[in-house]
């Protein structure tokens, strides 16, 4: 399955010990063995840019500044058998400590399928499951 | 059915207890769909009924049910596939009736399935099917579904509901019914947890050694829960649900009882899961005594001890004087739990019991378990131990930190330290703050009744 992990702040985490950071070792790892398809850190939100289209106009802007202390920092793909396979490897990444991590199963579709078909059958399914 | 014999339902009813968690178990390895192995087993328990008054009870029933389940489901997904011609379900199809199996990498055959069309079963499949069911060096299919159920990356209220409803065999209105929540909430948690287990990609397989502790940590507290989900409220405490829903919590407990039994047959090494069994038994063996003949709450202090049941603490003090016999380790917080509760068990009287001993293990749970209410325990412990001053002071700097704030037994045990230190006025005050927080009438009953008691003796 693949996974997307995000590395993110935390303001509840320990004091980052950058001694400590042993983030290269984790690579290294898991390049060894196949498991992480790609990953970056990232520039802080101060660098993002926002896009949005409003009544058919593109509006770009810096941003967005929320005033959440937690934010992405970081990302990898992990391609791994189980959750408990992404949990074990989350779990030795340096920011499992200094900050958190979230785990985010891949939800594969058919991209060419038609938007609305695909709406209705997935609403179809979830009403099936639910009874 | 009405005209099968007793003993043929007795028969299916035993079948079930001890059957249902396997045949599911199996399933779900070798279908991957959860709702299938549900229905497909409750379908063979309803054939079981039909057939086994007639045909006579098959010499391996789990054999029987879950060759008949495995045809059922086969037929489902043949029917499916035609309908729908979905590859991946054209492929768990050629799964099951290859005998390879999801989530492991190498499978024991299955027997024989002949055309399998409508799960009819020819003679007794126990025959064909006793050579995998029972398969030594496998790992039980039921312990995958332990850890499934558990997993600590569903909410907690799933767990608990999907370790009654599928390693249980719980119905979903039973299990709505124990939780007080309506049956369509129950279903639906049900339903999502089935979903988060396959979207979110939680595994089916027991956890490799270095997790093992931590998971199986998780999966007691599941039992656990349960366990005192029956515990805490049957008897007079059922706050208003009557004898009836002190029935159905009693359930609870005999179930978690049941399913602990099953964790510890399935790993026999681990201390922790022995122990809590013990606790659970230890405790529960003091379940008649806990009310009296007017429904009322009687506390531990005051209960007829010709009433606890001499099975079970015989059984629990089994366990604890098993696990005395192997290499001491550290002791585990259930283990320490399930020795404190071996004390009350064995005294002959309130009075006769070894607080100082008590005492003692609540300072080593202490250490493991810094919780408030452990600490307020302990503090009660060292109390009856003949420090009623110490005890005091330790419960007056709990109160003081406001960690246990909304918890009627931290004044109910104030006022008792309080009554032992010859001071009835503030011991009564602090009953009277315990009744303010008490959740249930029994429990405000029985402290108004420990009140006037005091003035009594004053």
């Amino acid at each position: 399955m693949e996974y997307l992990l995000i590395v993110a702040t935390d303001p509840d985490a320990e004091p980052f010990v950058p001694e400590e950071d042993n983030v290269g070792d984790w690579v290294d790892d898991l390049e060894a063995r196949g498991i992480r398809i790609r990953g970056q850190r990232l520039r802080p939100p101060t660098d993002a840019t926002l896009v949005r289209v409003r009544e058919g106009e593109l509006l770009v802007t810096d941003g967005p500044f929320t005033e959440s202390k937690e934010w992405m920092a970081g990302y990898d793909i992990l391609e791994v058998e189980s959750l408990d396979e992404a949990i074990e490897i989350a779990s030795r990444h340096p920011m499992a400590r200094f900050g958190r991590i979230e785990l985010r199963p891949a939800w594969p579709m058919d991209v060419h399928e038609p938007g609305a078909e695909r709406h209705a059958r997935e609403r179809a399914e979830e009403t099936a499951a639910l009874g | 059915m009405t005209h099968g014999a007793p003993a043929h339902h007795d028969a299916v009813a035993r079948a079930h207890r001890d059957e249902w968690a396997r045949v599911v178990a199996t399933l779900i390895r070798q279908t991957g769909d959860w709702t299938l192995a549900e229905e497909c087993a409750a379908e063979a328990f309803a054939r079981a009924v039909e057939r086994w008054p007639t045909e006579g009870v098959p010499r391996n029933p789990g054999a029987w049910l879950t060759t008949v389940a495995k045809r059922l489901a086969i037929d489902r997904l043949r029917r499916r596939a035609n309908e729908t011609a979905k590859v991946h379900e054209a492929a768990a199809l050629d799964e099951v009736e290859s005998g390879r199996n999801i989530g492991r990498r190498a499978g024991v055959p299955l027997p024989a399935l002949g055309d399998g069309s409508d799960g009819d079963v020819d003679g007794d499949p126990a025959d064909a099917a006793a050579s995998w069911a029972d398969a030594p060096d496998e790992v039980d299919d039921r312990l995958r579904l332990v850890f499934t159920c558990c997993h600590p990356a569903l909410a907690l209220e799933a767990r608990v509901a999907l370790t009654l409803r599928t390693l249980g065999g719980l119905t979903t209105a039973e299990i709505a019914r124990a939780f007080l929540v309506p049956e369509p909430t129950m279903a639906q948690r049900i339903v999502r947890a089935k979903q988060r287990i396959r979207n979110a990609g939680i595994p089916y397989r027991v956890p490799d050694a270095a997790a093992l502790p931590e998971r199986l940590g998780g999966v007691l507290a599941v039992l656990y829960l349960v366990f005192n989900a029956g515990y805490s409220a049957s008897g007079g405490a059922s706050g208003g649900h009557g004898a009836d829903g002190a029935e159905r919590r009693n359930a609870m407990a005999d179930e978690a009882i049941r399913l602990a039994r099953l964790v510890v047959r399935l790993l026999p090494g681990e201390a922790e899961a022995a122990s809590l069994l013990a606790l659970m038994l230890l405790q529960d063996s003091r379940r008649r005594a806990r009310v009296d003949a007017e429904g009322e709450l009687v506390t531990l202090d005051r209960q007829d001890r010709s009433r606890w049941d001499a099975a079970e603490i015989a059984s629990g003090l089994a366990i604890l004087r098993n696990l005395e016999r192997r290499p001491r380790g550290i002791h585990g917080p259930y283990r320490l739990q399930a020795e404190i509760a071996a004390c009350h068990a064995g005294a002959p009287a309130a009075d006769a019991t070894d607080f100082e001993r008590i005492a003692a293990l609540y300072d080593e749970l202490a250490d493991l378990d810094p919780s408030p209410v452990v600490a307020l325990n302990r503090a009660l412990a060292h109390g009856f131990a003949g420090r009623p001053q110490t005890g005091l002071d330790e419960l007056d700097r709990l109160a003081a930190s406001a960690a246990l704030d909304r918890y009627h037994l931290l004044p109910a045990a104030q006022g008792e330290l309080l009554a032992r230190l010859g001071r009835a006025d503030a011991a009564a005050a602090r009953l009277r703050a315990a009744i303010e927080l008490a959740p249930t009438d029994a429990e405000r009953r029985a402290l108004r009744r420990r009140i006037e008691e005091l003035i009594a003796a004053t």
